[in-house]
């Protein structure tokens, strides 16, 4: 059953046969998982256009073709080993990469990796609901696509697990198919990966906001002395792109739209009337989406952060842009923090200890160029005065310095009565969410239809025709 | 990696006719073992001198040795007489100037092992049929003192000057950590306002006093304590249940080779990996046939396997504590045949009334004891050819972790005999079995009527192993398990497996472990003693110590 005609790979699957024993008791769990916790109702009559990677060369990690999404060939894959790799910052800077894992930082290690596993099947669950209120079959392949990826990069971690933790990783993985977003007794690990994705602009401001943060931390897990898992990460990253895409361009489509409708109705500004998601909403979810992924970076100043710089064990974003020593033993950066009566001050505070912040530096930048392009492409396009805000960092937060305080999206420190007040006007409310429900409560299957409040991609995937047959029922 | 060579080595081997510090002689059922320390033949004699029957660590493995010898080549000794050469001195203690110039370590080490030298006594006189006397007849402070207190009585003699004291806190600001504390208390049952006072009092006790507080068993008058002593310890020998007569079983030395970090004896092993401060330690089985009786067991002499391993292993667990302290880690091993193992079991439990046999499994049982007070981390690695089984399998009781390897294709395999139901008592007095069950104590009985070996299945059912990885994952689980190990700090890992390893009720010995020579290890790293106003510093040299008042 477990063979490398059912799942690609790179990893000598064949030749591995502590992968294959471990395998044989998960991959029947996973598809357990996916009938139950995957797409509902896509599973047994309905092929899908899918990206498939089959190598990691450029012509074997797109191979497109139609699949049923229990047959989806879920493959281990590896970025190509660099040679004599050596670790490129913290205190082991310049030893060889590590080919195996550390006893010492076995702990730490399994910890980052269930962490980012944990939230790759949590996505999926969240998002299962959707595929019945699809927009079109092209956003139902986009989907699709970003749920079965999702899925490999579980595979991705489940591999890592299996091959360098031993019992404990097995169990590890088991646990990764067992917690489930949502569960009040199992809930996934982080809390952003519990909130429910029941509407496309939620969908498409998480893959936008959140998958973004999943490619800051696959990019600094890139960057580790393990070399497996830098490997691993660095393959995934090639896969999160298109999730990023299909976030950006999803909102950028529904602007579109919305700017179309303002025109129509003779910018009276009621796009709802005419089915339509209107420019306060969308800023809304940007709101929402983007400061619940802030939180997924940590604390502004955090141990745990320089652990696993000084250990190596995860770097920063593209770690060779920087021109600093890479071991930043002695370097600084200053904060935003708040004193005790509240009042904002800057603080300096160890550069280690301050990289969950250089890492959110480093998001919020490139959040901010795809808002920007948004601006630029669509509204301005458009003629329109309106623009999405990319709201403080202080505002709305869980985690760090600004959790319990209150904040309005610029970033102004207001009182907790007038939070009460307001927070409507900046959050999603159960109203706004029962409008977005109403207008996607008739899904789209026709090929090249669209719903009403979302324009037509420019292009199609893989170049076929934007009414391509992107999903097909069978007969 | 730079590595600093080990500091110059101590051994632990030595003969009567090497001792420098003792005169051990013999009058039918009673020896007498007499100190009379050579101050000039001190271990760094050019740090300090050994005056006033003042020891070193030298002294004591003389000690040690004669101790061992009396019980093994002296079956005809009932009672030691101990007492000194120097007159009106009995001992004045451990040397301050040897403690004060000696690095931390070297003192934790030192305490050790004298602890054990004096629980030994303790051993003797409880199991071997051996009383021991202590005969005052002088100066006899601290850890002079404490040795008289392993003693089963002290007699004191009445010359209106000398005294029984503990002065180490009014005088050095330590404490006397050779189990003076406990046992004054403890063994001695000495009222705990008396014992308060005596232990502040820098010229101690003497005559009556120290007898009415029991701190002492009889005075005499110089006149008559040659004549009340000779009397006592007569009456202590008629009590033995040890042979009149030889022959005994002399010990030779055990000549191990040493070939860089490798150390071979006949039955263990020991390799030193200083990279990753590693010892791989090996034990083997009897690999000939052994004796199977008592008059077999003398024939044989210091060669059995039971003397000549456990012998072994002693020495290198001394060697390694004192001389290889960067090696933080130990890797148990036993290879050859369980079944011999076995059945040496059946012929120490057969014969264990002799007092040849009973001596054998002493030897064997304060071995095992020594593994468990050795500050470092222990691994039992069960591979299969292994032959932990019977007594072997101690080892991996003893251990703080044991892997076993499940590999279906290659049998492993570990046995109980009946000796883990009792012969070896850990210093809580409870077996290593009961120690390990004592939130389930019907896995004791269990594990005791299992009929022959356990699989590594079962013996992790069993709960004697902590894992069983099978082959695909056995080498990357055991070498993580270490790595991660080596990583931690060994202050912290000495106090955890201290803290982890003596479940269970507290004996005089876990506290002398526990709780006395914790203490004493706290306030040798402190400045009130060792600063440099502190008080064991300034001891003999300048003015009056300068402390710290803090108290916590």
């Amino acid at each position: 059953m477990i063979s490398s005609e059912r799942i690609p790979n790179n990893v000598d699957l064949g030749g591995n046969k502590r992968l294959q024993r471990a395998l044989e008791h998960w991959q029947p769990k996973y598809l357990d998982w996916w009938r139950e916790m995957g797409p509902q109702g896509f599973q047994q009559h309905h092929q899908v256009y899918l990206r498939t990677a089959v190598s990691v060369d450029a012509a074997g990690w797109a191979h497109f073709d139609y699949v049923k999404l229990p047959e989806y060939r879920w493959g281990i894959f590896l970025a190509e080993p660099t040679p004599q790799r050596k670790i490129g910052f913290g205190d082991f800077k310049g030893k060889d990469a590590w080919q195996e894992v550390p006893g010492e930082f076995r702990n730490p290690l399994r910890r980052l990796i269930v962490v980012q596993g944990d939230t790759e099947p949590a996505s999926v669950e969240q998002q299962r609901e959707l595929g019945q209120h699809c927009p079109s079959l092209y956003d139902l392949r986009n989907l699709f696509q970003v749920n079965v990826e999702e899925g490999r990069h579980l595979w991705a971690m489940v591999y890592l697990l299996h091959s360098y933790f031993g019992r404990d990783g097995r169990d590890e993985a088991e646990a990764l198919l067992e917690r489930n977003s949502g569960n009040a007794d199992t809930p996934r690990m982080l809390e952003a990966f519990n909130e429910p994705i029941d509407t496309w602009l939620d969908f498409f401001a998480f893959t936008m906001f959140t998958d973004r943060d999943g490619k800051s931390q696959l990019l600094s897990l890139s960057e580790s002395s393990l070399d497996p898992l830098a490997r691993t990460t660095r393959f995934m990253l090639t896969e999160e792109a298109h999730h990023m895409f299909v976030g950006e361009t999803g909102i950028a489509r529904i602007l579109e739209r919305t700017c179309e409708l303002m025109k129509e109705s003779g910018f009276s500004g009621d796009v709802r009337r005419l089915g339509g998601i209107d420019i306060p909403l969308i800023q809304k979810f940007v709101n929402f989406w983007f400061s619940q992924s802030l939180d997924l970076h940590g604390s502004e100043v955090s141990s745990n952060a320089a652990a696993y710089f000084a250990n190596g064990l995860k770097g920063r974003a593209e770690e060779d842009k920087y021109t600093d020593d890479h071991v930043l033993a002695s370097d600084t950066y200053i904060l935003d923090m708040l004193d005790e009566s509240g009042r904002m001050s800057q603080q300096e505070v160890p550069m280690r200890n301050a990289l969950n912040e250089v890492l959110r530096d480093w998001y919020v930048g490139d959040c901010q160029a795809g808002v920007d392009r948004w601006n630029k492409r669509v509204l301005e396009a458009h003629g329109m005065s309106e623009r999405i805000l990319l709201p403080s960092r202080k505002f709305n937060r869980r985690v760090g310095v600004y959790a319990g305080k209150h904040f309005d999206p610029l970033g102004h420190p207001i009182s907790a009565d007038e939070w009460e007040r307001r927070n409507h006007e900046w959050l999603p409310t159960s109203a706004d969410k029962a409008y977005l429900r109403s207008i996607q409560a008739t899904p789209v299957f026709e090929p090249g239809k669209f719903a009403n409040y979302i324009a037509p991609p420019a292009r199609g995937i893989n170049r076929q025709a934007i009414d391509f047959e992107y999903v097909r029922t069978e007969a | 990696m730079d590595h600093v060579a080990p500091s110059p080595s101590v051994s632990f081997e030595t003969s009567p006719d090497r001792y420098r510090h003792w005169k051990l002689t013999f009058d039918g059922p009673v020896a007498t073992l007499a100190m009379d320390v050579d101050e000039d033949a001190g271990l760094r004699p050019d740090d300090y001198k050994l005056k006033l029957n003042s020891y070193d660590l030298g002294v004591d493995i003389e000690l040690a040795d004669a101790l061992q010898r009396l019980r093994f080549e002296h079956p005809e000794v009932h009672t030691v007489l101990l007492t000194s050469l120097k007159p009106r001195i009995f001992c004045a203690g451990a040397n301050i100037f040897m403690l004060g110039t000696s690095g931390h370590g070297f003192k934790v080490n030192f305490c050790k092992f004298t602890n054990e030298t004096r629980l030994g006594m303790e051993d003797m006189s409880a199991n071997s049929g051996i009383k021991f006397l202590a005969a005052i007849n002088g100066i006899c402070a601290g850890g002079g003192y404490e040795l008289a207190l392993a003693c089963d009585e002290i007699y004191l003699v009445d010359d209106g000057s000398a005294a029984v004291s503990l002065p180490e806190t009014p005088l050095l600001g330590v404490l006397p950590g050779t189990g003076g504390l406990t046992r004054v208390v403890d063994k001695r049952k000495v009222r705990r306002d008396l014992a308060d006072h005596f232990s502040t009092l820098t010229e101690g006790l003497r005559g009556k006093r120290a007898v009415e507080g029991r701190f002492v068993d009889a005075v005499c008058p110089t006149s008559q304590f040659k004549e009340a002593v000779e009397k006592r310890v007569q009456e202590l020998a008629a009590m033995s249940d040890r042979p009149a007569s030889g022959p005994g079983v002399t010990f030779g030395p055990l000549e191990p080779v040493i070939d860089g970090d490798t150390i071979r004896y006949k039955y263990v092993t020991g390799e030193i990996d200083r990279a990753k401060r590693l010892c791989a330690l090996t034990i083997s089985a009897p690999e000939a046939p052994q004796p199977t009786t008592p008059e077999a067991f003398l024939a044989a002499g210091d060669q059995s396997w039971a003397i000549r391993a456990f012998r072994e292993l002693d020495d290198a667990l001394l060697r390694m504590r004192l001389n290889e302290p960067e090696i933080g880690t130990v890797l148990l091993r036993a290879t050859g045949d369980p079944q011999a193992v076995l059945d040496v079991d059946a012929a120490l439990l057969a014969h264990k009334g002799h007092w040849l046999v009973r001596e054998i499994t002493g030897l064997i049982r304060r071995t095992l004891k020594r593994v468990d007070l050795t500050a470092k981390t222990f691994f039992a690695l069960v591979e299969p050819g292994n032959a932990f089984a019977g007594t072997l399998f101690e080892l991996v009781l003893a251990a703080d972790r044991a892997y076993m390897l499940d590999d279906p294709d290659t049998p492993n395999h570990v046995q109980l005999s009946a000796v883990s139901g009792g012969l070896y008592p850990m210093s809580n007095g409870l077996t290593r079995l009961e120690t390990r069950f004592l939130g389930e104590p019907e896995s004791v009985g269990k594990a005791l009527a299992h009929e022959g070996p356990f699989d590594a299945a079962g013996a992790l059912e069993a709960g004697l192993v902590f894992s069983s990885p099978d082959d695909i994952d056995w080498d990357d689980e055991v070498r993580m398990a270490i790595e991660e190990r080596v990583s931690f700090s060994p202050d912290a890992l000495t106090g955890m497996e201290a803290n982890l390893r003596f479940a269970g009720p507290e004996t005089m010995e876990t506290k002398i472990f526990g709780r006395l020579t914790a203490w004493q290890n706290w306030i040798f790293q402190r400045p009130n003693a060792v600063g440099e106003r502190g008080a064991l510093m300034v001891y003999g040299r300048e003015g009056r110590p300068s402390f710290d008042w803090k108290r916590t």
